[in-house]
């Protein structure tokens, strides 16, 4: 019997089985951001420990940084007071640092694998649930708490238990206007916002195979939407491809070696699974979400859900979601008016996002009482979106065109929603409160489809303005 | 907890939040990670709940006050990684959680500060929750070891993973001086991994 991604790169990094009966593991990569890595150092300090390898890890700061303003100290404080603390903690443990003076800033997610720092079979590790996004290049990669932020400065390895495996297959072929995002939220639609509670998810088949690396990174970045704290593809053509030529790339003969041992690592063809789940790439649509979380979604072409249709603490899940969103049951989710339109977020602020949201929105117009703005997840994706032009295209459309960060996406930064207004946005999450008013309203779909928004001014299927 | 760490039993009064899907946005929002430390977090758990029902939720609730033991539902804590939310309900005098099911990140991140997640049945969870809204005052107990939850004169049979258990009542629940002990072993898997290392010529 073969064995999995997941067995090998398990076994390859298992330091030892713990008396707690989880497994010690080493991580090989571990990215730091300023807001939950504060504390770890402080717990650090407190207990006399130094930082185990600090060329393992590697910094940047995405979660509070303004967009919209470049000069320190920042007008915000709190901002100014945690990038001091940053600042202090990777100069006095030499941990390399990714600021806004490097050019290479960017939301972590953007910047691992844009560098090369990601590779197939890491174990990688960063205080953000985000982190599966890097199983795209077929990593096992985890999002941690601070405390385990602490573990693995400490001594690189966290204590964690080995997740069961189910391969999700998706074959066939999407229809245009049909994204990575959609894929994902139709399988988070499927299996539920808890259905990947103790496994890893593995996407195979034609449509992850056909993918790019951002769209692979899209869907694997949504992964612990559905539960799992772990998502991969297996390593391909498509993601040496990638690789070659990235600053922390092997060169050379390295590479060529590198690159045996990245196609050894992938899933073997006999290897068992914990469960298996099939979708047809071809009954995906654009996805939109209608309620207070990601598995609460349905095609734009369908109708809002009623809690008629269910019994118990489910149908009270939905009235209170419904409630919150002062949507109606049974209405159609196309056409809901929207207020604000955010293109940003780990999901999609990448290059091809940002084509694709350009590709919508030229030649159209944003209404006076829409905001709408573009958030490049890093200061590279930013300058080569800047070289395509695509920022003329937004700016000439009426969205601003901002520094890279999370911005929206949590509203950490001054980049908020105001009151009860509607946003469509690239993120990944529409929890209540979740982009910075309490009462703020997300619904959830892809860059495309956000840029369509945005110009129509409400929800409207991408397929039709392509059609059109 | 005792001085050696070992968490063997928790004893308190109960506090029920309904709910599936709760997630730690709710619990603590993302305006709270603005601070550089934990300390400050305890007021502020489910602030934005509990000002939209205007007094009503249960921790706002004078008969919850001073609760031990949460009682939730489903996929509890789902969502983002943040230390915050576990930081903040602990920070308000949460020792223990009891619901149906958890977040996997935020059970783990639970588990190394020191509080205990128990899982009941759904129908179980709803038995517990409504008695301690009839009577707020019954003493819940909890052993950790066994998994029995008594409530007055009710007793439930809760779950949590063997390993999870084994951590709490031997004390090394926070994973930290188990990890350190592994110094070669961590050094030996560090010196295997050609990708650490450099690759080889071919």
């Amino acid at each position: 019997m073969g064995q999995t991604l997941l067995d090998k790169v398990w076994d390859a990094h298992t330091v030892r089985e713990l008396p707690n009966g989880q497994t010690q593991l080493f991580i090989g990569l571990h990215l730091v951001h300023e807001v939950t890595s504060p504390q770890a150092f402080q717990m650090l300090a407190e207990r006399g420990l130094s930082v185990r390898y600090p060329d393992l890890t590697f910094a940047t700061v995405d979660h509070i940084i303004p967009t919209d303003e470049s000069t320190r100290p920042y007008v915000d404080g709190m901002a100014e007071q945690m990038f001091v603390a940053i600042e202090q903690n990777v100069e006095q443990t030499g941990i390399p640092f990714f600021d806004r003076s490097t050019g290479r800033q960017g939301i972590v997610h953007v910047i691992g694998p844009e560098l090369g720092l990601t590779q197939p079979g890491m174990t990688i590790a960063c205080g953000d649930s985000h982190t599966s996004t890097h199983g795209a290049f077929g990593a096992i990669a985890f999002g941690i708490g601070t405390s385990q932020v602490r573990d693995v400065l400490a001594t690189q390895t966290i204590s964690v238990a080995k997740p069961q495996c189910r391969r999700i297959t998706v074959n066939g072929k999407l229809a245009d206007g049909v994204f990575a995002k959609d894929v994902i939220l139709a399988i988070i639609g499927r299996l539920g916002v808890q259905g990947g509670v103790g496994f890893a998810y593995e996407y195979a088949g034609d449509v992850f195979d056909a993918m790019s690396m951002d769209e692979r990174m899209t869907v694997c970045n949504m992964s612990i939407e559905g539960g799992a704290r772990v998502g991969y593809v297996n390593p391909d053509a498509t993601a040496f491809d990638y690789l070659q030529g990235r600053e922390y790339s092997p060169k050379g003969e390295e590479f060529d070696s590198a690159r045996q041992w990245w196609t050894d690592v992938a899933s073997d063809g006999d290897a068992a699974y914990d469960d298996e789940v099939k979708i047809e790439g071809e009954s995906i649509a654009p996805m939109v979400t209608w309620g207070v979380n990601p598995g609460q979604v349905v095609g734009v072409d369908d109708l809002i859900p009623s809690p008629e249709d269910v019994e118990g603490l489910d149908r009270r899940s939905i009235q209170d979601a419904l409630d919150h969103m002062k949507l109606a049951p049974g209405a159609p989710i196309a056409g809901t008016p929207i207020d604000v339109a955010f293109v940003g977020s780990c999901t999609n602020s990448r290059i091809s996002d940002l084509r694709e949201a350009a590709r919508v929105a030229e030649g159209g117009r944003v209404p006076a009482h829409v905001k709408a703005l573009v958030v490049p997840g890093s200061q590279q994706v930013k300058t080569e979106a800047e070289a395509e032009g695509l920022d003329d295209i937004f700016r000439a459309a009426g969205f601003e065109w901002r520094d890279a960060g999370c911005s929206m996406c949590l509203a950490m930064n001054p980049d908020k929603l105001v009151n009860d207004q509607v946003c469509a946005s690239s993120s990944n999450r529409n929890f209540k409160g979740r982009q910075g008013s309490p009462l703020g309203r997300t619904l959830l779909m892809s860059p495309a489809m956000v840029a369509a928004a945005a110009v129509a001014g409400e929800v409207t299927d991408v397929r039709a303005m392509a059609a059109g | 907890m005792s001085d050696d760490g070992r968490i063997t039993h928790v004893a308190g009064t109960g506090v029920p939040v309904r709910g599936n899907d709760i997630d730690t946005d709710r619990i603590i929002p993302a305006r709270y990670l603005r601070e550089i430390t934990f300390e400050t977090l305890g007021p502020h758990a489910f602030e934005d709940d509990r000002k939209q029902l205007n007094g009503k939720h249960p921790f706002d609730d004078a008969r919850f006050e001073g609760a031990s033991v949460l009682v939730v539902n489903r996929n509890f804590g789902s969502g983002s990684s943040r230390e915050h939310a576990p930081q903040a309900l602990m920070r308000g005098g949460i020792k223990a959680i009891v619901g149906e099911s958890f977040a996997e990140i935020f059970f783990g991140n639970c588990t190394t500060i020191g509080i205990p997640c128990l899982t009941l049945p759904a129908t179980q969870i709803e038995s517990l929750q409504s008695l301690i809204e009839e009577a707020p005052e019954t003493a819940l107990e909890i052993d950790v070891g066994s998994g029995t939850i008594t409530a007055g004169q009710a007793t439930y049979q809760a779950e949590l993973p063997a390993s999870v258990r084994e951590a709490f009542v031997s004390g090394e629940w926070d994973a930290l001086s188990s990890l350190l002990e592994s110094d070669d072993a961590i050094s030996a898997v560090h010196d295997r991994l050609p990708y650490i290392t450099g690759w080889p010529a071919r």
